[in-house]
């Protein structure tokens, strides 16, 4: 096992219809027009000299060591600035060459301290990679002279060009007398993440990286991506992971567990230890990039909070008690099989996780269809993006995302609605505004002014403030202006999608009740800006909408969805690249939980249970017959829980009692029931209530594949031992074992060919092409063995295009005199979800708290100040956080995360949900905010509850003789 | 403490008015910079995220123009300007020495200000007056053949 090296092409591919052929030291290369002598020469493998040149941004020219020589041209121009030529004749080794790059290394080093043996970076520096490559011998000039290097000078004054390490950052370390100031950290800020935080400061000698205005990294615009880090040819900016711990020995290709981008990482290892994550450049979904949480935080995974023993217990009043795992199993299998005996084979149930891999989710479902022989499986998704998988099914046939990252390269307007992709999808956010800051135009549709707002060198076109609650009727507004003002795209109407259909929602939506003058009463939108904004859509190129949770946690999100649906065929913007209707998924494998039969009434691959033929598929290969009646979705199980004759739940890799709404509900359906299992790495809120708790392994412990919010099944690899003993998928299987099920699974691959198997989408899916393509999108089949980056390109899966009639249905959820204010909840870049893990490393730096922002209107009229704790009340409960002052919200509209137990905003949200699916909605709730003097009530019995059930009984030891 | 924030806000307010003035220009930054050195004697740093807001930039953007450019200043410069040429033909004809005993007479260094806040006496690499060294700039007004007594006697004659 060796580290994977990546080739470090030099400068960026280039896309072109007609290639060049030159000569590169006498050998003959022929490569795309434009590209630089520099990427001609890597791809023939010859390595020309650089220090100030990497392959993720844009060319420089500002190290001079990479020189070549070009016959009948005078001078030595940069290769990675000279574009490849026809014809050329190039000399990357000449002697003249050697001379200047030799006196070019000279000068660098002579401004650079050689403490090579005790540098974090030694054996991974490019900078000691040149030094031998040019022969460097000797350094002519000394090392007295005016330099960064020494805090003091020979006399013994203080170097004023010496400044010290900024170490404000947790995650790396900048050492400015480490730097040689080749901008390679500042263009990747600029160019990779676009967040321009850094700069060079001064000029000439005295020039140095900065952050901000010369502040500590951590007060800087700096969001911690990691890409400056990578991008560092010396030991300036280092990981601290690598100072603390030596470079690794070995790495593996991984996904990364956090949200629906998917990112490829290298999981540099030493032994079973992760020395870094560092993101892979042929990922697919991140090329080459990262984030804050996927890059760093993955310190949870061996946090001391980690449960390594399964636990059972009588009543969830007693102490855990540590059991081995066979007693563990037989314990649950016996619990299981009574409970069922009791009170019926509906009795019990099981969620999966959107977490785990798609085979874990696989077998988790399969567990419940063919070993509680019911249907009562649900998943997260059910409270996220289900309205998608309804919405999206019902227009276009498939429900899923029809594009792949890569197209928004491709995009001239993009529609962000009900997302915040530069907190929520970071890294796909960064792809965004690099295409925005090459001329694409942006719509954004949000209660808030998220970042992408006006964010450096981008800025929307259209933002429509529109209150929580009114998608629908926005949508539909924005759709009466393209089909009133004759902007359809009536050709691919009529090609794709059924013409009747059309007809008779053109007609519905052109009713003038519909129009942006008639809807901005209730939605809060200014009709001009909507009607600019509609026509912008229609006519600006290849338009593409982006959507979140924004879109789908309300009690309208299948129909916010059908109407996104309904604006992309209304303006041909399906089926091809730079266009489509894209779901940001919450979690890394929300969209493979969903594919994998999670649902209670679908199979694998979005298959109803009543269809006969699927079903045989299944009883055929599991020897049992299926019941043909959809189980129970999460907050029916709850209700039945409550009403008593639902007793018994498998959660794998969920909190819901964090995550789901109306948290009072959630706990009374989990006191009521006798055997509540959960499977997870902590002890969660949920687990407070929990009868068996099974240890969880991380994403680092486990074989198994991640499918992303592009349909894109990416391979995680196994780089350490399960800590707890078993991977999830193999704790599962020894379930079913003692549930009496003879299942034979030895590798998650074999579950995997048991996906293909049985869903078509999947048929071309194995390990095998999954190591050797890197990567692929579904559906995978036999005509499609390479997947489908695009769906819907000759004609839509289900036929024709449906358009779908789009009424705005107000919600139930209404401001009134004691409740006057909405309250919209989201994510922030640091934190993910529910916290457990980002809770649980240093990115509670940046958020250690959940915060309630209100608008200072808002704040006046109740006497709160920035900072202070507020009541934050509903008709549902109340809970006391912090308030922070900001216009970014409307007046009326207070905004908070869920990242925290301690605030556990969702003891806010109501049980109101979705009118297709039962997704909550979360995004609506009215509330009232008053000056506070310490935490709710609620919030005391709660952590007192939340403490007394954590506790673990100490093991009997034997009294010492 | 409050005075002091109200002067900043002040500060930033007028630093928004001066670049909003020049925002629709092409290559804004380095005239509204002109511009709002010429209001407050230099570039006030808390200006500069509300310059930056302004023109849609990250604040580190315009930190490394305004840190790039040596006529910029972080804070006022006294009420005359001196630039003193440290080039080669004026150090030849006798600059570094005149330069010595200027800054030690006013008992302050390279780009330091005099206690009375009458005099900044800056470095400057090249006038372009060779022919003329030792040359100096005193408030964007050129002086050649300079010694110690021609150039007392021009600073002598500079309002208080």
């Amino acid at each position: 096992m060796t580290v994977i090296k990546e080739t470090d092409f030099g400068t960026p591919a280039v896309h072109a219809a007609t290639t060049v052929r030159l000569t590169i030291d006498g050998r003959q290369i022929d490569v795309p027009a434009g590209t630089s002598l520099m990427r001609a020469a890597a791809e023939a493998g010859i390595e020309v000299p650089k220090l100030c040149a990497t392959d993720m941004i844009d060319a420089f020219g500002s190290c001079r060591l990479c020189l070549v020589e070009v016959d009948g041209r005078r001078g030595t121009p940069a290769s990675c600035t000279t574009p490849a030529e026809e014809g050329m004749v190039v000399r990357t080794q000449t002697d003249r060459l050697k001379g200047l790059r030799r006196g070019v290394m000279e000068l660098y080093i002579s401004d650079h301290p050689l403490d090579c043996l005790t540098c974090a970076a030694n054996g991974d520096c490019e900078l000691q990679d040149m030094a031998g490559a040019v022969g460097l011998r000797e350094v002519r000039y000394g090392y007295d002279g005016s330099n960064h290097v020494t805090p003091r000078d020979t006399s013994g004054e203080t170097n004023p060009l010496y400044r010290p390490q900024d170490q404000s950052n947790p995650y790396f370390t900048y050492d400015p007398s480490k730097c040689i100031v080749c901008s390679r950290c500042v263009r990747a800020c600029e160019e990779v993440q676009g967040t321009f935080a850094l700069t060079i400061e001064g000029r000439g000698f005295g020039s140095r990286v900065a952050a901000g205005m010369n502040e500590d990294f951590l007060s800087s615009e700096c969001v911690s991506c990691g890409a400056c880090v990578q991008a560092c040819p010396t030991a300036t900016l280092q990981e601290n992971s690598v100072i603390d711990i030596g470079l690794p020995e070995h790495s593996k290709v991984t996904t990364c567990a956090y949200c629906g981008v998917g990112c490829s990482f290298k999981a540099e290892m030493r032994g079973e230890e992760v020395v870094r994550m560092v993101p892979w450049k042929d990922g697919k979904a991140n090329r080459g990039h990262s984030c804050v949480k996927g890059r760093f935080a993955w310190g949870y995974a061996t946090h001391r909070d980690r449960i390594l023993n399964p636990m059972i217990r009588e009543k969830i009043t007693d102490p855990w008690r540590e059991v081995s795992w066979e007693e563990a199993f037989a314990h649950t299998a016996r619990e299981l099989r009574r409970i069922q005996h009791q009170y019926g084979r509906e009795a019990i149930g099981g969620i999966t996780s959107s977490r785990c891999t798609n085979e874990e989710t696989y077998l988790v479902q399969k567990l419940v269809r063919a070993g509680f022989r019911n249907n009562n499986v649900d998943t997260c998704a059910r409270v996220c993006h289900s309205p998608t998988g309804y919405g999206l099914g019902q227009a276009f046939g498939t429900s899923a995302g029809t594009q792949d990252f890569d197209s928004v390269e491709d995009t001239d307007v993009m529609i962000v609605i009900g997302a915040n992709p530069t907190d929520g999808h970071p890294v796909f956010a960064s792809r965004m505004k690099k295409r925005l800051r090459q001329g694409a135009r942006l719509i954004v549709i949000d209660p808030r002014r998220i970042d992408l707002v006006r964010t450096p060198h981008v800025e929307a076109a259209h933002h429509l403030p529109l209150k929580p609650g009114t998608n629908v009727a926005v949508l539909t507004a924005m759709a009466h202006v393209i089909v009133t003002e004759g902007l359809c795209d009536e050709r691919f109407i009529r090609e794709r999608c059924d013409w009747s259909e059309f007809e008779d929602w053109a007609a519905f939506v052109a009713e003038e009740r519909h129009g942006p003058e008639a809807t901005a009463a209730y939605t809060g939108v200014d009709a001009e800006a909507l009607r600019q904004a509609a026509r912008l859509f229609a006519t600006g190129g290849n338009g593409a909408i982006y959507y979140g949770l924004g879109v789908t946690e309300h009690s309208q999100g299948s129909t916010a969805v059908m109407a996104l649906a309904n604006l992309a065929m209304a303006t041909g913007n399906i089926g091809r690249r730079g266009v489509g209707v894209n779901p940001l998924r919450g979690q890394n494998n929300v969209q493979g939980s969903c594919d994998m039969g999670s649902f209670p009434h679908e199979l694998p691959g979005y298959r109803h249970i009543s269809g006969d033929e699927t079903r045989q598929i299944f009883e055929k290969l599991w020897g049992v017959e299926l019941d043909s009646e959809p189980g129970l979705r999460i907050p029916n199980m709850l209700d039945a829980a409550v009403h008593g004759n639902f007793r018994g739940l498998y959660v794998q890799g969920e909190d819901i009692l964090q995550s789901d709404p109306d948290t009072k509900h959630v706990a009374a359906g989990l006191a009521a029931m006798e055997c509540v299992i959960v499977h997870d790495l902590f002890l969660n809120e949920t687990a407070n209530y929990a009868h068996v708790f099974l240890p969880g392994s991380t994403f680092l412990e486990k074989d198994g594949t991640f499918t992303n919010a592009e349909r894109r099944i990416n391979r995680v690899r196994k780089v350490m031992s399960p800590k707890n003993g078993y991977a999830d998928w193999e704790v599962t299987l020894k379930l079913a074992e003692a549930l009496g099920l003879d299942w034979s699974y030895r590798h998650p691959s074999e579950i995997m060919d048991e996906i293909a198997a049985t869903t078509p989408s999947f048929a071309g899916v194995n390990y095998a092409m999954l190591d050797q393509k890197g990567s692929v999108q579904w559906p995978c089949n036999a005509s499609v063995p390479d997947g489908t980056p695009i769906m819907h390109i000759d004609g839509f899966v289900r036929g024709r295009g449906k358009f779908i009639r789009t009424e705005y249905v107000a919600t139930d959820e209404k401001t009134g005199p004691r409740f006057p204010l909405l309250l919209t909840t989201g994510r922030i870049l640091s934190q993910y979800n529910v916290g457990a893990q980002t809770r649980r490393t240093a990115n509670s730096t940046w958020h250690a708290e959940d915060r309630l922002e209100v608008h200072p209107h808002d704040a006046e009229q109740r006497g709160i100040r920035d900072g202070e704790l507020v009541k934050l009340a509903s008709r549902s409960g109340a809970t006391a956080l912090r308030a922070r002052i900001t216009d970014r919200v409307a007046t009326g509209v207070v905004y908070t995360t869920f990242h925290h137990p301690d605030t556990q905003a969702n003891v806010i949200t109501t049980d109101y949900t979705d009118w297709a699916t039962n997704c909550p909605e979360y995004k609506v709730t009215a509330v009232q905010v008053s000056p506070a003097n310490g935490p709710t009530d609620w919030q005391q019995s709660y952590s007192a509850q939340a403490e007394a059930a954590r506790r673990i009984a100490e093991p009997e030891v034997e009294p010492a003789e | 403490m409050a005075a002091a924030d109200e002067i900043q806000s002040a500060q930033q307010a007028t630093a928004r008015a001066i670049a909003g003035a020049h925002s629709h220009r092409e290559g804004a930054l380095l005239p509204i910079l002109h511009a709002v050195q010429e209001e407050f004697g230099c570039i006030p740093p808390q200006t500069i995220p509300a310059i930056a807001d302004v023109l849609n930039l990250s604040r580190a953007e315009v930190h490394g123009v305004v840190s790039f450019y040596h006529d910029f200043r972080d804070t006022p410069a006294g009420r005359h300007v001196v630039k003193l040429c440290r080039a080669e033909a004026c150090q030849a004809m006798g600059g570094a020495a005149l330069a010595e005993q200027l800054l030690e007479d006013l008992d302050t260094g390279w780009s330091g200000t005099t206690a009375d806040g009458r005099l900044t006496i800056e470095p400057v690499y090249c006038l372009g007056l060779c022919a003329c060294a030792p040359a100096a700039m005193i408030d964007e007004k050129p002086h050649g053949r300079l010694d110690a007594a021609r150039l007392t006697t021009l600073l002598s004659e500079l309002a208080p």
